[in-house]
């Protein structure tokens, strides 16, 4: 009986030409020591060896499924590798990015990095401390208050009328043709280069108060170029996800039109429209092309954004890096540039973070 | 959806009513008008560089022979970043919508939208400080090794600074956009298409091929498109990482430039007909992106109208 069964068990038709799960393992253990050997052939270096030993194993792999198991199969292996692939290929530049700045940013994060700014720092100064080893002098304080001034105004801009056009489009324009125009130059406006906002908004400027006109506000408005589309998208899904009924139950009780939208539409679509905002919010506030050209460069703090050059914390990475403040040891100006990018990364992944909660916070209690 | 069938007798909040429709209905307009005006603005300012001296334009040739270059720099750049990032984004969007396990798919969909999060100027930095150097040596090789094709012809640049890196860290800001794109498209193929296929006995990437790719395809164009609007306005990355030059077809030697970094690069300095000439410039690359994101827009409507999603 037992010799009977296991003769069953091999003849089983169910797993007759398949390879065993433990082929995989074989060819991968193959491709790594095949890998290691031709990677040293050309010169040793672990990046080869990984990348050698993994074009070795996808095709090894799908030429034994090719033998063992056919054609069909073996395409099959061959695109789940390249699926998988892709996606580690895909991880490696933003592991890459962050490992860069947090190794890099870490250190240039003190006290002097966040309340003192780059007024009076010369490359002179720089130079000393490179010579003496001290920590770096300097910092970011007024690129702080440049970014946090300039994407407050971009905000308050952005955010009524976004939010207003939203309403528009959803409770009073259904099916005009206004709106259809409306919904595709929104569409249309998301795709706008930030350079070319940021052109908008100088070339505006410079008709109104004549040309060179730079200021944080000229700034804020090239951002809420960029941001009111992004607003107008968040706001008009939400709107449209309120049910009807809730509308329907308000009209009911004789309340006005106005008075629904303000009262009941917009309350139970607030989380979503909140962390839309915040999202917006985490899209400009690391935009620097458009800053570059309207707001220009300080070096000192600037409380005003309607009068002076002002600096904000991307142009500040920007300037650290191609332009350093002496350019015979450029290290504490790189070291600067991290810092701040670190900070800036900081920033976005919070409000990211913030959106998230918020649409959670306040998520409207549906009815189960 | 009228809301004044009822009326209270004292007409309490008709004006609030009409003042609040107004406002929104202005709100409206006024997007349109900023679009309008950009376009507007952009003309009036660049208007000088038309009609000045040909040679007083930068180059001395007139602003066509000074815009084609940077043009085609433009495209070059955008063509190598949507090269790379179209096969990889598509790809790394199956995983996300069919090859991952179900409980980690959303975690990594999050991942890949970290990477659009990330602000430019950031991969600008990283591309100039860290991928750079280390694409010299890989440059050097290509030089060597292929260097009797044109586009690897040498002498490789020693500092990695050129239209191949750029169009690389390119093609990483691109990645998220194609992924996030297409993904929201795979994971509306209708269930019971995919089921048939597996059912009839279709491997796994033949369910992919002949239920999910059909019913994705013009998602697909669209959202490569939109990439594409992005690659060609980018400007940070590439005003860090490519050092600009004349144009040429070696894609490993420093040269070319974007329209976009162009601007970047000079606009601080610029005054009088120089700064015309790049918010010409500006225009081009407007008009560009407009008649591209266009396109991309009405293939998502049409595809939306046939296919019965949403």
């Amino acid at each position: 009986m037992a010799v009977d069964q296991s003769i069953q068990r091999r003849q089983s038709q169910l797993t007759r030409g398949k390879l065993p799960s433990y082929a995989v393992w074989v060819v991968l253990a193959a491709a790594v020591i095949l890998g290691a050997a031709l990677s040293s052939l050309i010169g040793f270096s672990v990046a080869g060896w990984a990348v050698i030993s993994a074009i070795v194993f996808v095709i090894g792999a799908t030429l034994v499924t090719a033998v063992a198991e056919g054609g069909r199969k073996a395409t099959d292996r061959l695109v789940t590798y390249l699926v998988y692939g892709a996606f580690i290929l895909a991880l490696i530049p933003l592991i890459s990015v962050l490992w860069t700045v947090l190794e890099r940013g870490l250190p240039g994060l003190s006290y002097n990095f966040f309340f003192t700014s780059m007024n009076g720092i010369t490359g002179a100064i720089d130079n000393q401390t490179v010579e003496d080893g001290t920590p770096v002098l300097g910092g970011a304080y007024h690129a702080i208050i440049g970014t946090l001034q300039i994407t407050f105004w971009a905000t308050l801009i952005s955010v009524p009328i976004g939010l207003l056009t939203a309403v528009y489009l959803v409770e009073y324009g259904q099916g005009k043709s206004l709106t259809r125009a409306i919904t595709f130059f929104v569409d249309v406006m998301t795709g706008i280069p930030s350079i070319v906002a940021g052109l908008f908004a100088a070339a505006l400027f410079a008709l109104l108060f004549g040309p060179g006109t730079r200021m944080g506000f000229v700034a804020s408005v090239a951002l809420s170029v960029l941001m009111i589309p992004v607003v107008v998208r968040a706001t008009e899904e939400m709107l449209k996800i309120v049910p009807n009924e809730l509308r329907e139950a308000s009209y009911a009780l004789g309340v006005r039109k106005w008075r629904t939208i303000t009262r009941v539409v917009i309350p139970t679509a607030i989380s979503g429209i909140a962390s839309g905002v915040t999202l917006s919010i985490a899209r400009v506030i690391g935009e620097t092309a458009p800053i570059l050209v309207t707001a220009g460069f300080a070096t000192s703090i600037n409380w005003s954004a309607f009068s002076g050059w002002m600096s904000s914390l991307p142009t500040y990475i920007y300037y650290q890096i191609l332009t350093p403040t002496s350019p015979t040891s450029p290290d504490p100006s790189t070291q600067r540039a991290w810092a701040a990018a670190l900070l800036l990364i900081v920033m976005v992944m919070i409000l990211n973070l913030a959106a998230r909660f918020i649409a959670g916070l306040f998520a409207p209690k549906t009815s189960r | 959806m009228s809301s004044n069938l009822l009326k209270t007798p004292k007409d309490r909040g008709r004006a609030g009513d009409k003042i609040f429709s107004g406002v929104s209905l202005g709100a409206g307009i006024l997007i349109l008008v900023i679009l309008f005006s950009v376009a507007m603005f952009l003309v009036v300012q660049a208007s000088p560089v038309f009609t000045a001296d040909p040679e007083t334009v930068t180059g001395g040739e007139g602003f066509a022979a000074y815009i084609f270059p940077i043009v085609v720099g433009t495209v070059i750049a955008a063509a190598i970043a949507l090269l790379i990032a179209t096969p990889v984004g598509i790809l790394v969007a199956l995983f996300i919508s069919h090859y991952a396990p179900r409980r980690l798919a959303r975690i990594f969909g999050y991942v890949v939208d970290l990477l659009a999060a990330i602000p430019s100027v950031i991969y600008g930095a990283w591309g100039y400080l860290v991928l750079a150097p280390q694409m010299s040596t890989i440059f050097t090789w290509l030089a060597e090794n292929l260097g009797w094709i044109p586009i690897f012809a040498g002498p490789a640049s020693q500092t990695g600074k050129t239209i191949l890196t750029a169009g690389i860290v390119l093609a990483v800001m691109v990645i998220p956009i194609i992924t996030s794109l297409s993904r929201e498209i795979f994971l509306q193929t209708p269930n019971l298409h995919e089921e048939a296929a597996l059912a009839m006995g279709a491997t796994r990437w033949e369910m992919v091929r002949m239920a999910v790719l059909p019913f994705a395809r013009p998602g697909i164009v669209s959202a490569t498109m939109l990439g594409l609007g992005r690659a060609l306005g980018e400007t940070m990355a590439v005003a860090l990482v490519l050092s600009p030059g004349l144009l040429s077809a070696s894609l490993i030697s420093s040269g070319n430039q974007t329209i976009a970094a162009e601007i970047a690069l000079n606009f601080p300095e610029a005054f009088g007909l120089r700064l015309s000439e790049l918010i010409a410039a500006g225009l081009v690359l407007f008009v560009i992106t407009l008649i591209v994101n266009m396109i991309a827009r009405l293939i998502i409507s049409r595809s939306k109208e046939f296919s019965g999603a949403n």
